[in-house]
């Protein structure tokens, strides 16, 4: 092979990151090409339904499966009390410290149900349909025990959701800036504040949200080969199947865990199932290929929700309104039992509540409680939105109570952009930010005077529409999480990510990476990374994921880590093949290793135009006829990157709301977000997490709330109840991006997964705030429907007339 | 068991069906057609959205015995002779989908709406696509979509772009 | 999920689907766009052995004028009818009604007379043809009846259709001229109304002549909202007259208590979209 430049060599590719290249993914997905688990058939395969509770706490007294087992074509029916030895158990992975209570967890209940929709019976026929009819056959006696719903009548124990257990407090975790060393404390802050400065303190409510990704869980388990291959709807491949090993005792080398093609999370996919379990289980029973897909209802009741928390807080300021100390009181209703994150999600919080601010005494406290309802994990953001809206709700009051515009107060608070590197009250180092750059940009985008303008002249005219400007200026930590970290905080995992790059003999490039799609782009993104890193052209790197066998090593995609962990693990393995390929390179060159120097996909004599490409190298390496002595005919290298911090992403989002006084409804009239995510390596693919992200903030501000009663039954337990906007519901927005690198990772990216729902939230209840505060309203519940508005205002009115 | 015989995405296709089977039952089941999905089992979602004789419809909410007789286009049967049809393009154009469970509903439903009235205002747009829930995009870039193949379309084919 | 099994009918004619009904009793569902009734059959909530299904009765569907009054086949889309010009001349209510319900898929299948036999409180077709004092044609086995909106509607999710019944046609008298506005409120765009007002009114000159008033979700059937009518007759079309009218929409209502809001809020909401809805149907500006 001779290694001279080509005539007529190309420009030089034009940069990758930063383009707005349109996804790969999209081909297959637009033309209905697409691999969903339940689409998956195999020879032979049997369905599953499952038989719930209908009640929230009870003991199972007896279950009769004889007539299911004798409907038509019905394979297999088992109980938990069947099955309790082999079923394993669903993990708590996050348990916090072992002081925490927590129910043993099995797939299926045994002789207690904690909540209802809980499995109590499986059904094995030869068509869901069938399954579903035998189900209906299944006769379970229950012997219904008091249940708690409510999260402070559980906090105060006077019903115990698992009585076993003596207590519904799960575990109690503290961060206490006095105690930790990095800051003052907090009740002298409070004190010193009462006598000299402005105490505000408020009680507010994180409703219960469901996911409610739109494809719903599925899992197909082939137990017809050497190993159990199974697939399922999840962001979690790698985890499940290190979890499925470790909890039924079937060695993780027999396990083959695979995410196809996975519509959407949120966290909601950040699970290991009790389905996924008991599909494993029946196919383990009956030797034959079985699937499992829950219906939305099934969905809405048992797969685990988010958010749910109260939150008291005290936050003390000087008269001038600098903050001098926030105390934070969380209760967290965790649900029938912890999952698999679920112990640490408030907990994240802890770092979030002092958010961009600058104060000295701080003092988290979370309460982690147990009740009888579907348990609470991860949802985007979590533990994250709760905090910045907590905050921002009171910066917001902070401002009122002192009559000052609420973006003044936050400035006279935030860490200015000459001071990153700092260290915050919570003991966390934020490496860059510009909180002025973004905050200046938003409202010149927003019109924020001209708008401000419009609100006094409809408070003026008296005008039954009001107006209202909200404000977030929120940050948030993204990449969970370095290993050491988490370890500290007794996580069950690492938080590295791993990325291998395979480099074929034709001169393609396989990426394997660690992280798990379901909807974000990785395929598109990863590409465009990899074609930088290697000089290669885009289309010629495809990016495989999701499956063990091809993807060895990972810990998956949540918490915004896939680009600032796993794309770092993606520039370290490619730099690596680049440094693997010098040595042959140097070879077809004649020259010295020491003089190469790699751009553009080449690696080039320095000085001269003496060059070989990597694809060159790589296919040298293959044919493998003449290498230097002792070098691998093989270019391929992988990388394992543990982070050294998390990475802040800030923003300031500006929304303005009208309010019908008459009828309380709200409209959105604009929204306005400016985020600093860092780096960017896709603007489309960024445009569209903020959107996404937006609109979730949005919809748990004004629409989403998953309510029981009081016995527990799950009340909007269909799309019909629980409400999800449309596009008719929903605006278009204005986006921009500030920019301050990360400067601890290679490409300076922060993430952005999460900051469009952590930022939206409080912005719109601030906006509709602000529109009817001079009636007299200081706050209304989320989700603020229209009759929760019209009450606020009816009851502001009644009390100003007292 | 009742015998339908419908034509989908172009094909003559004849089955002994039972009565409680779903259109889009039959569609993935019995078709392979997995292109349509189904995302609730109360019609709010949309993303098992089909065309039966020319018309949007909720294939989760119409059982296959009801289509006999009938056309039916999947989001498979869109394309023709291997060319996008401008709507399906202008969602890859447009980042108008990112998990893509909703973009086969939506995409026949953008088309529907685009048949009845090829210019359409974003209110219009918004309101023409009520039936069709979507998580991953917020709908901005969706809308994006829509609007950008009607401009194509009214560039490229002034009669319109319906399938 | 799949509906539990059922046999299945699909009749040509009237009288062969009344007598499958006749037949099979209250162990059959008739069958129309099954845009409500798909969703119960699923969700399990409903399992009736026979399904009898009128879509291939071709005497059930379209709108023709019948001197004066229309009728519009049961078996017609709310597609249809959303686009029958005689329908926009004749019963403005109607359409505007109709371009709020649901979404276009639901109305490229839903049916008129189906989602009206349904009986749903929240349906938005109940207060329009309430409103319009429309009359409902059934057929039974002994033969064919007309009832009067005002007594087709009994209770939540019952009409006065016998179990060998089939509602076949709706008559609508005409309104030519009248203006009209159906004012549904929502908190997101699929879901039933929390509540919803339909108005229509008859102008002479500035003073509104005739008011029809109809009240979709107030109690458990559609509502005539009388009081507000008879206010309205001779008032001018001005915000403040028809404030004072519309005070009286809630009068004699029970309305429901849900997850949107409870019977107070919804009877507030009534007198507040009451007006608004008549001063649209009369052209005025709604606020």
């Amino acid at each position: 092979m001779t290694a001279t430049q080509e005539p007529g060599l190309k420009e030089a590719p034009t940069q990758e990151i930063g383009r707005d290249r349109r996804r790969k993914e999209d081909q297959r997905l637009i033309t209905g090409r697409t691999r969903w688990t339940d689409n998956i058939v195999l020879p032979g395969m049997l369905h599953i339904a499952m038989v719930r509770s209908p009640f929230a706490h009870a003991r199972i007294t007896g279950v009769d499966t004889e007539a299911a087992k004798a409907a038509p074509n019905v394979v297999d029916v088992f109980t938990g009390s069947e099955v309790a030895d082999v079923q394993g158990v669903i993990a708590n992975a996050w348990p916090l410290s072992a002081e925490q209570k927590a129910p043993d967890h099995p797939p299926m209940a045994v002789d207690r149900v904690a909540f209802a929709g809980e499995i109590v019976a499986v059904v094995v026929a030869r068509s869901a349909a069938e399954a579903q009819d035998a189900a209906e056959l299944i006769d379970v006696e229950y012997d219904e025990l008091p249940a708690v719903i409510d999260l402070k009548r559980a906090a105060a124990d006077d019903v115990l959701a698992h009585p076993d257990l003596g207590t519904n407090i799960s575990s109690v975790w503290t961060l206490d800036s006095a105690e930790g060393g990095t800051g003052g404390n907090v009740d002298e802050a409070i004190a010193e504040a009462r006598e000299n400065g402005i105490v505000i303190e408020r009680e507010y409510r994180q409703q219960r949200l469901i996911p409610a990704f739109m494809e719903p869980r599925s899992t197909v388990v082939d137990p017809t080969g050497e190993q159990y291959v199974v697939w399922s709807a999840t962001q979690i491949p790698h985890i499940a199947r290190f979890l499925l090993a470790a909890t039924t005792g079937t060695p993780e080398s027999k396990i083959r865990y695979i995410a196809p093609d996975v519509g959407g999370g949120f966290g909601g996919k950040l699970q290991t199932t009790p389905e996924e379990w008991l599909t494993f289980l029946a196919a383990k029973r009956t030797g034959k290929p079985v699937k499992y897909t829950e219906s939305r209802s099934e969905s809405l009741m048992s797969g685990h929700h988010g958010r749910d928390q109260w939150q008291r807080l005290t936050l003390a300021a000087t008269k001038e309104g600098r903050v001098t100390g926030l105390k934070v009181d969380l209760l967290a209703d965790m649900g029938a039992y912890i999952g698999i994150v679920g112990g640490g999600v408030p907990v994240l919080g802890a770092w979030m509540f002092n958010s961009i601010y600058k104060w000295d005494a701080y003092r988290f406290t979370t309460t982690q409680v147990l009740t009888n309802k579907t348990w609470v994990d991860a949802y985007r953001g979590a533990g994250r939105p709760e905090a910045t809206y907590g905050i921002e709700r009171l910066m917001t009051e902070l401002a009122a109570e002192l009559g000052k515009d609420p973006l003044e107060v936050r400035e006279m608070n935030w860490i200015k952009h000459d001071e990153f590197p700092f260290t915050t009250v919570a003991g966390m180092t934020y490496d860059s930010g510009d909180y002025e750059a973004a905050t200046a940009r938003s409202k010149e985008l927003f019109g924020y005077d001209e708008l401000r303008a419009e609100q006094q002249r409809r408070r003026d005219a008296g005008d039954p529409v009001q107006l209202g400007i909200g404000v977030s200026t929120y940050t948030e930590m993204c990449g969970l999480a370095p290993s050491r970290v988490l370890g500290q905080l007794n996580y069950g995992a690492g938080g590295w990510e791993h990325a291998e790059i395979r480099m074929l003999p034709t001169g393609k490039v396989e990426v394997i990476t660690g992280t798990s799609p379901h909807g974000q782009g990785h395929e598109t993104a990863w590409s465009q990374i990899v074609a930088d890193r290697l000089g290669v052209p885009f289309e010629d790197v495809e990016v495989l994921h999701g499956d063990t066998q091809i993807s060895v090593r990972g810990l998956d995609t949540y918490g915004s880590r896939s680009l600032v962990i796993g794309g770092e693990a993606l520039v370290r393995a490619a730099d690596k093949v680049v440094e693997r390929a010098k040595p042959l390179a140097a070879h077809m060159l004649e020259a010295s290793p020491d003089d190469l120097e790699f751009a553009g996909g080449r690696l080039q004599v320095r000085g001269t135009d003496q060059g070989v490409t990597i694809q060159e190298v790589a296919t040298a390496a293959w044919t493998a006829h003449d290498l230097p002595d002792g070098l691998e005919p093989n270019l391929d290298a992988s990388a394992t990157y543990d982070p050294v911090n998390f990475s802040f992403p800030h923003g300031t989002h500006l929304c303005a709301m009208e309010v019908d006084t008459e009828t309380g409804r709200v409209r959105m009239r604009k929204y306005v977000a400016v985020d600093d995510i860092g780096n960017i390596v896709n603007p489309l693919i960024v445009s569209g997490q903020v959107h996404g992200g937006l609109v979730q903030g949005i919809s748990q501000a004004l629409w989403e709330e998953a309510v029981h009663d009081e016995g527990g039954t799950l009340v909007s337990g269909t799309l019909v109840d629980y409400l999800l906007p449309t596009a008719a519901d929903t605006i278009s927005f204005e986006t921009d991006h500030t920019t301050s690198p990360s400067t601890t990772n290679t490409l300076g990216t922060k993430g952005v997964g999460e900051a469009g729902t952590i930022a939206s939230t409080p912005a719109v209840v601030n906006a509709i705030v602000d529109a009817v505060r001079h009636l007299g309203v200081t706050d209304i519940r989320m989700p603020c429907s229209p009759e929760r508005v019209w009450r606020a205002i009816q009851q502001a009115q009644k009390g100003a007339g007292q | 068991m009742t015998r339908i015989s419908l034509t989908v995405d172009g094909h003559q296709v004849a089955d002994d069906v039972e009565p409680r089977m779903l259109l889009v039952q039959y569609l993935r089941e019995r078709l392979g057609k997995t292109g349509t999905v189904v995302g609730c089992d109360t019609s709010n979602c949309g993303a098992c959205t089909v065309h039966l004789n020319g018309s949007s419809v909720k294939s989760c909410n119409v059982l296959a015995v009801q289509a006999d007789g009938g056309e039916v286009t999947t989001i498979e049967g869109l394309a023709k002779d291997g060319e996008l049809h401008p709507v399906q393009e202008a969602f890859r154009e447009c980042h108008g989908l990112q998990c893509g469970y909703c973009t086969p509903g939506m995409i026949m439903q953008a088309v529907d709406l685009l048949k009845e009235n090829p210019h359409p205002s974003e209110e219009a747009i918004r309101a023409g696509l009520e039936g069709n829930l979507c998580r991953c995009t917020g709908y901005h870039n969706i809308v994006r979509a829509v609007q950008h193949a009607a401009e194509q379309t009214s560039h490229q084919h002034p009669e319109g772009v319906g399938a | 999920m799949n509906p539990a099994p059922f046999e299945y009918l699909a009749p040509t004619t009237v009288d062969e689907a009344v007598a499958a009904l006749v037949e099979h009793g209250d162990e059959a569902k008739i069958l129309a766009g099954g845009q409500s009734l798909l969703p119960v059959l699923r969700m399990r909530l409903n399992a009736p052995e026979w399904v009898i299904d009128l879509g291939r009765i071709e005497t059930l569907r379209g709108v023709r004028d019948a001197g004066d009054h229309l009728v519009i086949g049961a078996m017609t889309t709310h597609d249809q009818v959303l686009h029958d010009p005689l329908v926009h001349e004749h019963a403005l209510l109607v359409t505007k009604a109709v371009t709020q319900l649901a979404d276009a898929q639901v109305r490229h299948r839903g049916t008129f007379g189906g989602a009206l036999a349904h009986a749903d409180p929240g349906g938005d077709l109940g207060a329009p043809t309430l409103a319009l004092d429309a009359t409902f044609v059934i057929t039974g086995p002994s033969g064919t009846r007309s009832v009067p909106a005002a007594e087709f509607f009994v209770d939540l999710f019952e009409t006065a259709i016998g179990e060998d019944e089939i509602l076949t046609e709706v008559q609508v008298p005409k309104y030519d001229g009248w203006g009209a506005h159906y004012e549904k409120f929502v908190r997101v765009s699929h879901q039933w109304p929390i509540i919803a007002v339909a108005a229509t009114v008859r102008l002479d000159g500035d003073t509104i002549a005739e008011a029809r008033v109809g009240l979709t979700n107030m109690g458990s059937t559609p509502v005539r909202a009388t009081a507000v009518e008879e206010a309205l007759a001779g008032q001018p079309a001005t915000p403040d007259a028809v404030q004072q009218a519309a005070a009286h929409a809630a009068d004699g209502t029970s309305p429901p208590t849900d997850l949107n809001g409870d019977a107070e809020y919804r009877r507030h909401l009534a007198t507040v979209l009451t007006r608004r809805a008549v001063l649209a149907a009369a052209g005025r500006n709604g606020t």
